[in-house]
């Protein structure tokens, strides 16, 4: 059987494709060119940051590139890294299924994503956006002169692609699933990508009638969420935040999905209490759906929505928890081997803990009093996002890279890089929990001098996160063409999807599987 | 009626047609949740501007409001009968009705149109040209103007899917499959269901008293 590479070359093959894996290569180059996208401005941010003085850029220009750094990194890059990329590949070969229910809106949902995209990068070259990627009312509706409307229906036609995916990916799991492939069965990156397919459907929507509400206001001058013209900036932060904090769900699930299939393979031990994990998932989707207020308790929020929220939030932590914990015990007595995949994953459990810890500081009343709004937030999201995100998308692009290439990669390179990010980060990050601490808050072009010494510690952490970045473009383009050909299963892991060629025919299987074990059934010494 | 193409990601027809109903219902669920923002706004501005909600909501027309509901629910009534004739494999009276739908969806949508006519001339457009005839003071006005926005946003929305079913029915006459009417069907029920709850909402509940 050819692969789903061979054949169809030219460039309206590719545009045309239905095959759920081309796809997935279409959103892995696009998502990747707005990475480095959202890198730049993130880079000039914190070059300006290394002085007190604001002296590299003007406050203007520095909120225009704080906004498009969120934009950029959260509807472009974090949204659709893992479930559109891997879990597009992956999904389908993981039930064992031909390919995802509906090919042709999988496609439509990639053009969508890139208008959505191209829509938003003519709003930032055009001008650019200075509100923040929150849209806060009534500044984003009533007073900003930037380029906020359209900004805005770019995110709304992004919405309407990660709408379309997530509905696939429900959809296929319940119907595609081969024979003997029961619900507790299925692979941990498919109960995650489900549980982020379900949030995907149901808080997607709120957010687009949102930004139109604002639209709505900015065009018609009417109050909605202007208390001048008797609305109110509470209902937008509501609104907002009921999909805005499911969505750090849509970014971290997947994410769990992919240390969950990368510890157990390489400690060579069934994942640690199976059943819990998957519970786990489906917990930390439903409660995250009931926490949004923790966004607002300094904002005039009252005081027993405050309480109620702040409950809810410690709740969300303990399926989190159980995540950590069981990931921990499959290490237990494991015959661990630190591949490169396995730096990133183990790398991911560590900063997702930091993560997750200071959440559970932020989502103390009289705590976040202090720390709201300072540098400690925007350390705590990072480590979520980027340390815990990032870091399991670049160990699940390891991992299934011999799958979706059908060629190896330098592991020497692959472990430098991973520990020169997991360093990078950390360098970057961790000073400015201390800076937020100590009162430095978000969004400030210029600070007092004392400052400085964390300051310029993080910039020189983002040099070397930058270079821990670019490094693995490098050595996997160069396994393109000079890699060693990959074998169908290169690392002896249990997945449906390693029982095919690497890199796998058009329709994946050659013959349809039937699943008879359970999942994860590792041994020492082989699957 | 023409058997249906099966496509190579299903295992047989059965699958095939499940999965597409199933990806009616999320497709739906998802729709619901577009209405959401709308009515959390509604029930803000209920708590907010008590007075000027029921002021501003008694210049909206409920005998139109009331004879388009009724040719709502009669089209879904047609819509209803139209996938029991597909599955029966009665070609000529799956077409009739679905004709019969789209036509009636046509009605409402005219009707509407003419209300928001009325609305427009009445200047409850909101906007600079928001002037009611009863606007006491600017908090009145603030308070009728984000009904009439919630009015126009919900009503428009809803119209806008109603479009889209009447284009879909329309389509469907060409070749009436009948998983095909079924999903349409869903689609149409759904929007019907969204006006029953916004009819009371907007045209009902706000009249008593005063």
């Amino acid at each position: 059987m050819t692969s789903y590479l061979a054949g169809g070359h030219r460039l309206t093959d590719w545009l045309t494709t239905r095959d759920h894996k081309r796809i997935a290569i279409l959103y892995a180059i696009s998502i990747t060119l707005f990475f480095f996208l959202g890198g730049v401005a993130a880079a000039l941010i914190r070059l300006e940051l290394a002085t007190p003085q604001g002296d590299l850029v003007s406050d203007d220009t520095y909120n225009k590139l704080f906004t498009a750094h969120g934009i950029i990194m959260v509807w472009l890059f974090l949204i659709p890294s893992i479930p559109a990329v891997l879990g597009n590949f992956l999904m389908p070969l993981m039930i064992g299924a031909r390919d995802l229910a509906f090919p042709r809106l999988n496609l439509a949902s990639w053009y969508l994503y890139m208008a959505g995209g191209a829509i938003v990068l003519w709003a930032l070259l055009a001008g650019g956006v200075d509100t923040g990627w929150t849209f806060y009312t009534p500044f984003s509706s009533m007073f900003s002169n930037s380029h906020v409307v359209a900004a805005l229906s770019g995110v709304l036609v992004l919405g309407f692609s990660s709408i379309l995916t997530g509905l696939n990916f429900i959809v296929s799991v319940h119907t595609l699933r081969a024979p003997g492939l029961g619900w507790f069965r299925l692979p941990l990156f498919v109960w995650a990508n489900y549980a982020t397919s379900l949030i995907l459907v149901l808080a997607t929507p709120v957010l687009a009638m949102t930004l139109v509400l604002v639209a709505i206001e900015r065009l018609f001058q009417v109050g909605i969420f202007d208390p001048a013209l008797g609305g109110d900036p509470l209902l937008f932060q509501h609104l907002f935040w009921f999909y805005s904090h499911p969505a750090v769900y849509v970014m971290v699930l997947p994410a769990m999905g992919v240390a969950s299939e990368i510890i157990p393979c390489f400690a060579r031990r069934p994942v640690f209490g199976y059943r819990f994990m998957a519970y786990a998932i489906l917990a930390i989707a439903v409660i995250g759906f009931l926490v949004w207020g923790h966004h607002m308790f300094v904002s005039g929020q009252s005081m027993y929505a405050g309480m109620v929220f702040s409950l809810l939030s410690f709740l969300v932590a303990i399926p989190s928890a159980i995540k950590v914990f069981n990931w921990t015990a499959t290490l237990y007595k494991g015959s661990i081997r630190f591949s490169a995949p396995m730096l990133y994953a183990l790398g991911f459990v560590g900063l997702f803990t930091i993560g997750g810890l200071t959440g559970l500081f932020l989502a103390a009343l009289a705590l976040d009093v202090h720390l709201s709004d300072t540098y400690f937030v925007v350390a705590h999201f990072h480590y979520i996002m980027v340390g815990g995100a990032v870091m399991a998308y670049l160990g699940g692009i390891h991992f299934w890279w011999p799958k979706v290439t059908g060629r190896m990669y330098s592991e020497t390179w692959g472990k430098v890089a991973a520990l020169v990010i997991f360093a990078g980060f950390n360098l970057t990050f961790f000073p400015q929990y201390l800076l937020g601490y100590a009162g430095m808050p978000r969004r400030y072009h210029s600070y007092p001098e004392e400052f400085q010494l964390l300051h310029v510690l993080s910039s020189a952490g983002a040099v070397t996160l930058a270079i821990g970045y670019l490094m693995p473009l490098g050595y996997l383009a160069w396994s393109l063409r000079y890699g060693a050909r990959a074998a169908a299963n290169p690392w002896l892991a249990t997945g449906l999807e390693w029982q095919t060629a690497s890199p796998p025919p058009e329709h994946n299987f050659a013959t349809p599987p039937v699943v008879v074990r359970e999942p994860y059934a590792y041994t020492p010494e082989g699957p | 009626m023409n058997a249906p193409v099966l496509e190579p990601q299903f295992r047989d027809h059965a699958q095939q047609d499940f999965a597409r109903s199933f990806g009616m219902w999320v497709f739906l669920s998802s729709e619901l949740l577009f209405f959401g923002p709308l009515l959390f706004g509604y029930l803000y501005l209920r708590m907010q501007h008590p007075e000027a909600t029921g002021m501003a909501s008694r210049h909206t027309d409920m005998l139109l409001g009331t004879v388009n509901t009724a040719v709502l629910l009669t089209s879904s009534l047609c819509m209803a009968l139209a996938g029991h004739a597909a599955e029966g494999q009665d070609r000529r009276r799956t077409v009739r009705l679905l004709a019969l739908t789209a036509a009636l969806g046509v009605a409402f949508l005219a009707i509407k149109g003419y209300e928001w006519h009325q609305e427009f001339d009445e200047h409850l457009f909101p906007g600079a040209g928001f002037h009611p005839s009863d606007g006491r003071d600017a908090g009145t006005v603030y308070g009728m103007e984000l009904f009439f926005l919630l009015y126009f946003a919900a009503t428009g929305l809803h119209a806008l899917h109603l479009s889209i079913g009447v284009s879909a029915c329309l389509w469907l006459i060409r070749g009436p499959r009948s998983e095909a009417v079924e999903l349409v069907g869903l689609y149409w029920h759904f929007v019907d269901v969204v006006w029953i709850v916004l009819y009371p909402l907007l045209y009902l509940t706000l009249r008593s008293g005063g």
